[in-house]
């Protein structure tokens, strides 16, 4: 058992530490707004395939790296994938057989209830945030995640054979 | 599919676990989340966990440092000759320009002197450079490459050649993030150059404009004033520019007016600013060296 899953830990940390790196990487002024949620993304696909390596507890500890790698509030991001990760472990057998569109849209809702707490914790703690920008990364997430989960596809693949 | 039925067969058992795992962990987050609004018992944490960061940081700055770097050594060598010959009348008008300062700061210090004010502050300054790394999604900040290891400190202000840009607010061990005046929550005590009116400039969340809400409508300002810190507060050091005035319009039947201003740092070009440290001699007049 522990020899079958050892090997599969690295390409999916490798992936969790690429979207880290793709959500602290610079962009210009005008594409920032529009910034995929990466982690939330890559979070979502691992926990959906591998829910028993990848769940909660995972969301938990790379929630809190994101939140130190963008200085915002201790805790924010970590609650926020910790309940994305609970609707994609819960639901995953359901999701896996989504057709493309139909995931997307998923997605696309589950991007939303990300943003909404990160909305909500901004909101109690007096952050000021003009509410239009909490869409952008929802809108380019549900819409890269076709693409996104290719390469996933793919990484799983390799990683097993 | 392998996974997909030994997870099937478990999944009677996990279920359950889930919910709790969800609770626990939700618990601990809004816990953290308090703490770190109200308290700073979590900095330690905050700062080993920033050092695991730090080179994630450095590996997505790297192309972008390539990249200048080979701009640089690539350049040609007219472009080179322009630039050097731009620098060298810069320097020649500042070095202008300051001959008369040390003549002033001498006047400054024996008109304090005949006033007996007690505080005088004395001020370093070292330059830092921008990392190529965007950081909170929620402010208007940067990340810059110093950090606790050169004495960067929170609330540290930061200038450029220009004027003022911002203040550090989180500390890491080799870096550090700073909010930009123009983030809407950040509010900073100025003065008007002309006339010495204090007021507060608020940023807008846009990087050429800040708002000083609270000026009467009967208030001695004017389009093209200068703004400069006041000193007020004491996270800046006075006398700074930090905008100019260049709208103001009076609304008869309102209290305030509604005055914007034109950070005079362009807030979304820079690459490298100064940190400033202010050492205050509190009862000698003279800086101990």
């Amino acid at each position: 058992m522990t020899q079958d899953r050892a090997p599969r830990r690295l390409p999916v940390v490798a992936c969790l530490v690429a979207a880290l790196m793709l959500a602290i990487a610079p962009m210009p002024d005008w594409a920032s707004p529009f910034r995929p949620d990466w982690v939330a993304l890559t979070l979502i696909y691992w926990a959906m395939m591998l829910p028993r390596t990848y769940s909660i507890g995972t969301a938990w500890i790379v929630g809190i790296v994101l939140d130190v790698a963008q200085g915002t509030l201790l805790g924010q991001h970590a609650i926020a994938l910790c309940f994305v990760a609970y609707i994609a472990v819960k639901f995953h057998l359901q999701f896996r057989v989504f057709p493309v569109s139909q995931m997307s849209a998923t997605v696309f809702a589950l991007l939303a209830f990300y943003q909404f707490i990160l909305f909500w914790v901004n909101g109690v703690a007096g952050v000021n945030v003009p509410a239009v920008t909490y869409w952008g990364p929802v809108i380019t997430g549900a819409m890269i995640w076709p693409l996104l989960a290719l390469v996933f596809g793919g990484v799983r693949y390799r990683a097993r054979s | 599919m392998l996974t997909a039925r030994t997870d099937n067969q478990h999944r009677s058992q996990r279920t359950p676990a889930l919910g709790l795992r969800l609770l626990l962990f939700a618990g601990l987050s809004i816990l953290i989340l308090v703490i770190d609004h109200r308290e700073n018992y979590l900095d330690a944490v905050h700062r080993a966990i920033d050092v695991a960061v730090h080179p994630l940081r450095v590996v997505v700055d790297a192309p972008v440092a390539m990249w200048r770097l080979i701009g640089e050594t690539g350049a040609d060598r007219n472009e080179l000759r322009l630039e050097n010959s731009r620098l060298r009348a810069e320097r020649l008008l500042t070095h202008a320009r300051l001959q008369r300062y040390s003549a002033l700061e001498a006047e400054n210090a024996r008109l304090r002197a005949m006033l007996e004010a007690r505080t005088r502050v004395r001020e370093e300054v070292r330059v830092a450079g921008i990392m190529s790394v965007s950081a909170n999604p929620f402010r208007h900040d940067l990340v810059i490459d110093k950090g606790q290891n050169d004495g960067v400190y929170d609330g540290q202000a930061m200038v450029d050649a220009e004027g003022v840009v911002g203040q550090v607010i989180e500390t890491g061990l080799f870096s550090a993030q700073a909010v930009l005046i123009s983030d809407p929550d950040h509010a900073l005590p100025v003065e008007i150059n002309r006339n010495g009116l204090r007021t507060i400039a608020v940023g807008t969340g846009e990087f050429d404009r800040l708002d000083l809400p609270f000026l009467p409508n009967n208030a001695d300002v004017s389009q093209g004033d200068l703004l400069v810190t006041s000193g007020l507060g004491g996270a800046f050091p006075a006398g700074y520019p930090v905008a100019i005035v260049d709208n103001v319009t009076r609304v008869p039947q309102e209290p305030f007016a509604a005055v914007s201003a034109r950070p005079a740092a362009k807030l979304n070009q820079i690459r490298e600013i100064m940190l400033i440290w202010s050492i205050a001699d509190e009862d000698d007049p003279e800086p101990p060296e």
